[in-house]
């Protein structure tokens, strides 16, 4: 953007804006109020209590509930169970995401095959599934928590260094990486800030923020969509859901924002 | 079936503060779908609030409301304890009632 252009810009943010407040607001604090208008009628709710539901509900051919689900702080325990995940899990002997996790246990405590729980990962306007409801009642048990992901075990420390390969590795037809975009400070597309990941600050900022409801989508996004929908932006092959290559990606976030407080489901433009 | 409401009603100040949040698809009837074929409109047309059984707001609505939607409304006369209940009709004739207590 031009500075001509960006002066434009801020003339026309300023208007409505100065018959409320002396300071002009630029771009970001605009936004900024816009989500915090938003926030407190954050339909991310319904799916919170819809998951939460589900979550107690008994379903699948062993007709059980998850309530006895190993999130990663013991069979059961949601509260703050976001905040460790990725985690290596022994029973699975794989590290696993929530959304993965999520699967695993509806194949062992309630029977579904891995392909009827991995069915539909993500809602579209008239069809609501499970998953994105369980992902919302999940992350609000770690609602105001300190993310807190370890790489101790061999596979975590591995999922991790594979996730940060990904995350530099140019390709595609646009050659891009997520680093063209998340690498680089102030970067935009139209009027969204874009975080750079490979800050601390900033990356603490992104992951707990995710999962979100999507108001011009009017869907609630868990993370494994948001990396899938930056893989469509990036024109690279779809990203499978709850693949190998998703959780490394997930861990190598996640674990960028340790120390941060966790702040979602949110509600996003 | 329509899934619950969210609802929450507090006191602020002498008054009550009602805020529902509504699970609902609220299609305009003017969208169409990737085949081309119109999406009929579905949206909630009537919206009442009961406090304690008398109707404190009652709402006509149409397509212009957003999906998901959330009211806020306050009403006076309302004392901690006290029941508010919320109704919502749509033009499917699809129903929903719920309740919450005044905190």
């Amino acid at each position: 953007m031009t500075p001509i252009q960006r002066g434009i810009l801020a003339l026309f943010l300023a208007a409505p804006a100065a018959a409320l407040a002396q300071q002009p607001l630029t771009a970001v604090e605009e936004i900024e109020r816009y989500r915090a208008a938003l926030a407190d009628g954050n339909p991310a709710e319904l799916w919170e209590a819809r998951g939460e539901a589900i979550w107690k509900e008994k379903r699948g051919p062993k007709n059980a509930s998850l309530e006895q689900c190993d999130l990663g702080r013991g069979p059961g325990v949601v509260k703050g169970a976001y905040t460790v995940l990725p985690k290596y899990f022994k029973d699975t002997d794989k590290v696993e995401d929530l959304e993965s996790r999520l699967v695993s246990c509806m194949v062992m405590l309630q029977g579904f095959t891995p392909e009827q729980a991995k069915k539909d990962p993500y809602g579209s306007p008239g069809k609501k599934v499970a998953m994105d409801a369980l992902v919302a009642y999940v992350t609000s048990e770690s609602r105001g928590m300190k993310m807190n992901v370890a790489t101790s075990h061999p596979k975590e420390a591995e999922a991790y260094e594979l996730g940060k390969k990904m995350f530099y590795f140019r390709g595609g037809p646009h050659d891009f990486a997520c680093a063209t975009c998340h690498g680089v400070d102030n970067q935009r597309i139209r009027l969204q800030d874009l975080p750079n990941l490979t800050k601390q600050e900033d990356a603490q900022k992104a992951y707990t923020a995710w999962p979100a409801y999507r108001v011009s989508q009017g869907e609630l996004r868990s993370f494994q969509w948001r990396l899938y929908d930056c893989f469509r932006q990036q024109r690279f092959p779809e990203l499978e859901f709850v693949s190998p290559a998703s959780i490394a990606l997930t861990m190598f976030l996640a674990k960028n924002s340790n120390g941060g407080t966790f702040n979602a489901p949110s509600i996003k433009r | 079936m329509a899934d619950p409401m969210k609802i929450r009603a507090n006191m602020v100040g002498d008054k009550v503060e009602v805020k529902v949040l509504m699970a609902h698809e609220m299609e305009t009837g003017q969208r169409k779908d990737a085949k081309g074929a119109t999406i009929p409109a579905w949206f909630i047309q009537n919206v009442t609030a009961t406090h304690n059984g008398k109707t404190v707001l009652s709402a006509e609505w149409g397509p212009a409301v957003a999906k998901n939607p959330f009211l806020s409304f306050r009403f006076a006369g309302g004392k901690p304890g006290d029941k508010v209940q919320i109704t919502w009709t749509d033009n499917k004739g699809d129903k929903r009632t719920d309740e919450a207590t005044v905190a």
